[in-house]
């Protein structure tokens, strides 16, 4: 199973024969003088879609996933409240894995693909969610869980109706730094052949490129920018007291 | 060997690994030159480590002080945490790729870019943890007669351990894992196991990933470590 690692697509430092004909046609990549091809650029960012729209794919999936495990844990952890320092220890140690190594470490158990890229995404975001879900449900204010016992609700109905929703903002939080981070280390994916935007980074040639490292970088940014706006609109609708408490008040 | 040391079909591709760490190999590329090795590991180790200590002693030395000013003055709050947002976003190894190819490589050109990547983390906790100890305790300690410098050094600082500290973690976990792609940038570290597939092989791959982590976590232990020594006694209590 280790020798699926073979041919990994990292040729740093030996440009291909063909790297430079396959850029020809613009002077500035050809004299390499420029940080920028504008010329290169727009005639290939195109080029650009499948792989931003992979990546995209792989952070989405991971911070569901990761989101859907972390929420379960910390909601065992408000249960049972002894897990709370293992449970934050053990993603703690997950996070502190360097990402590129991480993904490596996985090859030999679960090859190379989409899913390795997956499971090491997701593995990241748990540290970030649990711990901000845990912040979330330790800040509700007490008075406002005696309330809801004095109204006769059930501790479950306690735990749907009133400590979740009002957790919402630091659950919110929590999702808005692993979107951001997770794009970040996504473009890493490509060490496992798992595609996205890191084979226009990392890929054969790509490195002594500076033009592709900053479109791809660039698109990269963008993208976690954006989904941490979709974060912040998803919240101001899950959250509508809050509007309404600032009108009261306006 | 690695049948008897692991015998777990599912950790079997992890044996050569540890062969590539403990013993010279032959590779099939370099013309029976061999590779890997405790020597050979331990050399590239080493330089990883120096180059980690190096930036992230320089990273603190930027962010902690204009973090304690910022937070004891309570302004540039926008600088703060806007810079560590922002920093989230950067794929940092693309950008040590970009910077090895556009300014050059060398020690200090690495340790400076991995320094400036490990800033935001350390500022925006300095700034934070400053920042959040309430108004009441400030305003007792200045009626006790203390200067705002004994202020910062006395209550503010104390208070701020844990926050500062859980930035200095975050950013040697990124250092450490960014410098892994120092030899883009002319410096031998453990990548090199990992970025040279077609001299060191598949083992050779995972053998650096496998290093690379030991070395991440020791930091991570010995930090959380230091963490807790530096904690006053009062708050570990109170903690309790």
């Amino acid at each position: 199973m280790i020798s699926a690692l073979a041919g990994l697509p990292l040729a740093v430092g030996q440009v291909g024969e063909g790297f430079f004909k396959e850029r020809n046609g613009s002077a500035c990549v050809e004299h390499r003088s420029h940080l920028f091809c504008f010329e290169w650029a727009r005639e290939h960012i195109g080029d650009y879609a499948t792989p931003a729209l992979q990546q995209l794919e792989l952070v989405v999936i991971s911070v569901l996933i990761g989101f859907a495990i972390a929420f379960a844990l910390a909601l065992l952890a408000h249960r049972f409240r002894y897990l709370e320092p293992p449970l934050l220890a053990g993603t703690g140690i997950l996070f502190a894995i360097p990402s590129v190594a991480f993904f490596l470490l996985l090859l030999p158990i679960t090859g190379r693909g989409r899913e390795t890229a997956i499971i090491a995404l997701s593995a990241y975001t748990l540290q970030i969610i649990y711990r901000n879900v845990m912040v979330g449900l330790h800040n509700v204010p007490e008075s406002a869980k005696d309330a809801a016992r004095g109204m006769g609700l059930t501790s479950r109905q306690l735990l749907w109706k009133v400590e979740v929703p009002l957790a919402v903002p630091e659950i919110v939080a929590g999702l808005r730094v692993a979107v951001v981070s997770t794009m970040a280390i996504a473009t890493l994916a490509v060490f496992v052949h798992a595609g996205g935007l890191g084979e226009k980074i990392y890929g054969s040639g790509n490195l002594n490129f500076p033009t592709t490292i900053i479109i791809a970088g660039v698109i990269a940014i963008v993208m976690a920018l954006l989904l941490d706006a979709v974060l912040l609109i998803g919240q101001h609708f899950a959250t509508p007291w809050r509007r309404a408490a600032r009108e009261a008040t306006a | 060997m690695s049948q008897a040391l692991l015998p777990h079909p599912l950790f079997a591709g992890f044996g050569g690994a540890f062969e590539f760490i403990f013993s010279r190999q032959t590779s099939n590329v370099t013309g029976g030159h061999k590779v890997g090795g405790i020597d050979q590991v331990l050399e590239l180790a080493l330089r990883q480590i120096e180059v980690s200590v190096v930036a992230l002693a320089l990273a603190m030395l930027v962010a902690i002080p204009i973090g304690l000013y910022l937070g004891h003055k309570g302004v540039g709050e926008a600088l703060a945490i806007g810079l560590g947002n922002a920093s989230r976003a950067v794929p940092e190894l693309a950008a040590i790729a970009l910077i090895a190819a556009v300014v050059g490589v060398g020690f200090w050109t690495l340790v400076i870019v991995l320094a400036v990547l490990g800033i935001p983390p350390i500022l925006t906790n300095t700034f934070t943890g400053i920042n959040q100890v309430d108004r009441p305790t400030i305003d007792a300690a200045r009626g006790l007669g203390m200067s705002e410098f004994e202020i910062l050094r006395k209550v503010e600082v104390p208070m701020a351990v844990p926050s500062v500290m859980g930035g200095i973690r975050t950013s040697s976990i990124n250092i450490i894992a960014t410098a892994t792609i120092a030899p883009l940038a002319g410096v031998l570290t453990l990548g090199n196991f990992i970025i040279n597939e077609n001299v060191y092989g598949a083992n050779g791959v995972l053998a650096g990933a496998i290093v690379v982590s030991i070395i991440a976590l020791i930091f991570e232990f010995a930090l959380a470590g230091l963490q807790r020594r530096l904690t006053s006694k009062g708050l570990r209590l109170q903690a309790q």
